[in-house]
C-alpha cells in the first residue's frame, strides 16, 4: 500500500489532462448506471404494454385449447393452478428444513461444521437450475414419470439454500445476552433456542422466504424435465405432471402464433407483478425486522 | 447423475468433449460444439458486463447523491428478480428483432472483419443470446462490487484525495488494488451464472450445431441444448448424452463456485480483521 500514492504521484502530469480523464470516468459511471435503470425500465414496460390488454379473468380461468379457433377464448388456468400447488409443496418441503439447518448451524454446530455447511450451501446455490432439474430427473422421474411432486422436490433443492442462509443471517443478529440470560435461569439450551431465539427472527424468516418463494415461481429449468409433460385440463393432483406458468411462458414465447405470444405477455407480467411485489414486500419487512434488532441491541 | 450418464460415457468416454457431432438418428453425440458456444457466449457476456458493472458499483459508491443511491440499488437487485423466462421472451419477441434489423448490419459493416461480426443471418442467434446474458448477470456483478468497494477503509480512501489525486486516480490506486480479489471472484461468480443460465438462452440463441464464430448466426450453449431437448429426447443414449452434457455443466459450476467462495471468505476475512 505505502508505495501506490507515489507511484501515482509519478504518474500525475498534466493536471487539466488529469482532470479531463476523471471526468470521463464519472460520466461512464453515471452512464453505466443509467443503462442498468434503462433495461429494467424497457423490459418491465415491454412487458406491461404487450400484457396489459390480455390481461382479464379468461387467463385466470379458462383452460387453453389445442389447435383453438380464433373465436374461442382461452386461459392458462392449468398453469395458474399448477404454480400455486408446486411453488406451496415445494415452500412445505424445503421451510422447515431449511429453519432447521440454519438454527443446528447457528446455535448447536462448532465452528468448522458451520463453515464446510454454509460453503456447501453457499455452492448449491450456485448450481445452474438446470443441472437440478437433471439431477431430479434421474433421482425420481426416470422409471416413475413426471409429477407435480418431482418438480416441487426439484423448487425445493432451489429453495434449501435461500431460506437457510437468510435465516442464519437473522440469527446472527439476535443478541447474545438474550441466549446468555435464558440459560442462566436455567433454561435448557433446546427450550431456549424455540421460545427465545426464534421469535425474535420470525421477521427475517418470513422475508428469506417470501424472497425464495419469488425466487422459484418464475424459474423454469428445474420444471422441463420434472414437470411438463401436461394435460390443457386444470389439475390440483401433485401426483400427476402439471403445467406451471413459467413453463407455459416458455413453450408460447417459441410458438409462431401471435395469439399464444399475447397469452404469453399476460402471464409473464402476473408473475412480474408478483415477484416485484413480493420482493419489494420482502425487502420492506427485512429493514424492519434489521432495525427491531438493532434496537434491542 | 454418473449413472444415468453411463451408457454416454461408456459410448464416448472424454472424447465426448472433443466430438462436435450432434446427431439423435444416427445416435453420433458429441460436446465440443456446446462447450464452445458456451465460452463463445459466456465470455463475451462478461467483457461486456464487467466494465458496466464496476460503472454502476462505483456510480453507488462514489458519485450518486445520498437520495439516489438506495432506489438505484433496489432497481438494480430488481433486474436480478426478473425470471430469467420473462427476459427470454422479451429477448425473443423484442430484442431480436431490434438487434437484427437495426444493430447488427451496423455493427456488420464497421467491424465486419472481425469474425465475431459476420454477416447478420436469423433473428435468435448468439449476439441477442451475449445481449441477454449480459442482463443478467449485471446485477449479481455490480452488487457484491458496490458491498466490496463500500469495505474500503474510508482513511485509505481519503488518505490518497489528500494527497491531490483525482476521483478518478483514487479509484484506480486505492480501491481497485484493494477490492481486486473480491472484485475477481465476482466476475466468476458472474461467469458461472451465465455458463449455467438455460431457459433465457434457449428462447432466444436459435439452435445450431456446430463450431463456428460469427455471434450474428444461431449457435447453442451446454445448458440451452439440454433445456430444448427436455421433451425431444427418443433414445436413451441420447438422455444419457444430455445428462453428460448437465454432468460436465455441474462440474464446472462445482469448481467456479467453490473457487469464488473461498475467494469472498478470504477477503471478508481480511477486511473483518482491518475494520
Amino acid at each position: 500500500m505505502s508505495a501506490q500514492p507515489s507511484a501515482l504521484m509519478a504518474r500525475s502530469h498534466g493536471l487539466r489532462r488529469r482532470r479531463a480523464v476523471n471526468r470521463g470516468m464519472e460520466w461512464m459511471a453515471w452512464l453505466a448506471a443509467l443503462i442498468a435503470v434503462a433495461i429494467l425500465g424497457v423490459v418491465v414496460w415491454s412487458v406491461a404494454r404487450r400484457g396489459a390488454s390480455e390481461l382479464n379473468l379468461n387467463l385466470l380461468t379458462k383452460s387453453p385449447v389445442p389447435f383453438a379457433p380464433p373465436n374461442v377464448t382461452q386461459g392458462l388456468a392449468n398453469a395458474f393452478a399448477g404454480t400455486l400447488v408446486i411453488v406451496g409443496l415445494a415452500t412445505a418441503m424445503a421451510l422447515p428444513i431449511g429453519i432447521l439447518v440454519a438454527l443446528y448451524l447457528n446455535e448447536f454446530a462448532p465452528p468448522s461444521i458451520k463453515n464446510g455447511v454454509s460453503l456447501t450451501l453457499d455452492v448449491l446455490n450456485g448450481i445452474p437450475a438446470v443441472v437440478i432439474g437433471i439431477f431430479v430427473f434421474g433421482l425420481l422421474v426416470v422409471g416413475h414419470g413426471q409429477s407435480g411432486m418431482a418438480g416441487a422436490f426439484a423448487l425445493a433443492v432451489l429453495m434449501l439454500p435461500l431460506v437457510s442462509r437468510s435465516t442464519m443471517e437473522v440469527l446472527a443478529l439476535v443478541p447474545n445476552s438474550l441466549r446468555e440470560a435464558s440459560l442462566g435461569l436455567g433454561v435448557p439450551r433446546w427450550r431456549t433456542t424455540l421460545s427465545i431465539v426464534l421469535p425474535q427472527t420470525l421477521g427475517g424468516i418470513v422475508t428469506g422466504t417470501v424472497l425464495a418463494v419469488a425466487r422459484v415461481a418464475g424459474e423454469t429449468a428445474p420444471l422441463l424435465f420434472t414437470s411438463s409433460i401436461v394435460a390443457n385440463a386444470t389439475s390440483w393432483n401433485p401426483g400427476h405432471a402439471l403445467q406451471t406458468v413459467p413453463v407455459a411462458i416458455f413453450e408460447l414465447s417459441e410458438s409462431p402464433d401471435p395469439a399464444d405470444h399475447a397469452r404469453a405477455w399476460a402471464a409473464a407480467l402476473v408473475l412480474l407483478l408478483f415477484i416485484m411485489f413480493a420482493s419489494l414486500g420482502a425487502r420492506w419487512l427485512a429493514t424492519r425486522t434489521r432495525r427491531k434488532l438493532g434496537a434491542a441491541r | 447423475m454418473i449413472d444415468g450418464a453411463r451408457p454416454s460415457i461408456s459410448k464416448f468416454g472424454l472424447g465426448f468433449l472433443a466430438h462436435d457431432v450432434w446427431n439423435p438418428v444416427l445416435n453420433q453425440f458429441g460436446a465440443a460444439s456446446f462447450l464452445f458456444g458456451t465460452a463463445l457466449t459466456s465470455l463475451v457476456a462478461l467483457a461486456l458486463a464487467a466494465p458496466l458493472s464496476m460503472g454502476i458499483a462505483l456510480f453507488l459508491t462514489e458519485l450518486a447523491p445520498k437520495w439516489i443511491q438506495a432506489p438505484v440499488t433496489a432497481l438494480v437487485e430488481t433486474l436480478a428478480a426478473i425470471p430469467s423466462v420473462v427476459i427470454g421472451l422479451w429477448g425473443i419477441l423484442v430484442l431480436g428483432p431490434v438487434l437484427r434489423n437495426d444493430i447488427e448490419p451496423g455493427l456488420h459493416s464497421a467491424l465486419g472483419w472481425i469474425p465475431l461480426f459476420g454477416q447478420p443471418q436469423t433473428g435468435s442467434n448468439m449476439f441477442t443470446a451475449v445481449i441477454v446474458l449480459t442482463i443478467m448477470i449485471l446485477p449479481i456483478v455490480s452488487s457484491i462490487s458496490r458491498e466490496l468497494f463500500l469495505g474500503v477503509p474510508n482513511e485509505l480512501k481519503e488518505g490518497a484525495l489528500g494527497l491531490g489525486v483525482t476521483r478518478w486516480e483514487m479509484v484506480r490506486g486505492v480501491m481497485f488494488p484493494y477490492a481486486r480479489g473480491g472484485v475477481a471472484a465476482a466476475m466468476i461468480l458472474g461467469l458461472g451464472r451465465a455458463v449455467g443460465e438455460a431457459i433465457a438462452v434457449t428462447q432466444v440463441i436459435g439452435g445450431f450445431v456446430g463450431i463456428q464464430w460469427n455471434l450474428f448466426n444461431a449457435g447453442d450453449t451446454l445448458a440451452s441444448r439440454i433445456a430444448a431437448e427436455y421433451q425431444g429426447a427418443v433414445s436413451n443414449l441420447q438422455v444419457a448424452s444430455l445428462i453428460y452434457l448437465a454432468l460436465i455443466l455441474l462440474v464446472f459450476s462445482l469448481i467456479v463456485n467453490i473457487v469464488a467462495q473461498v475467494i469472498v471468505r478470504r477477503v471478508a476475512r481480511k477486511q473483518g480483521l482491518t475494520r
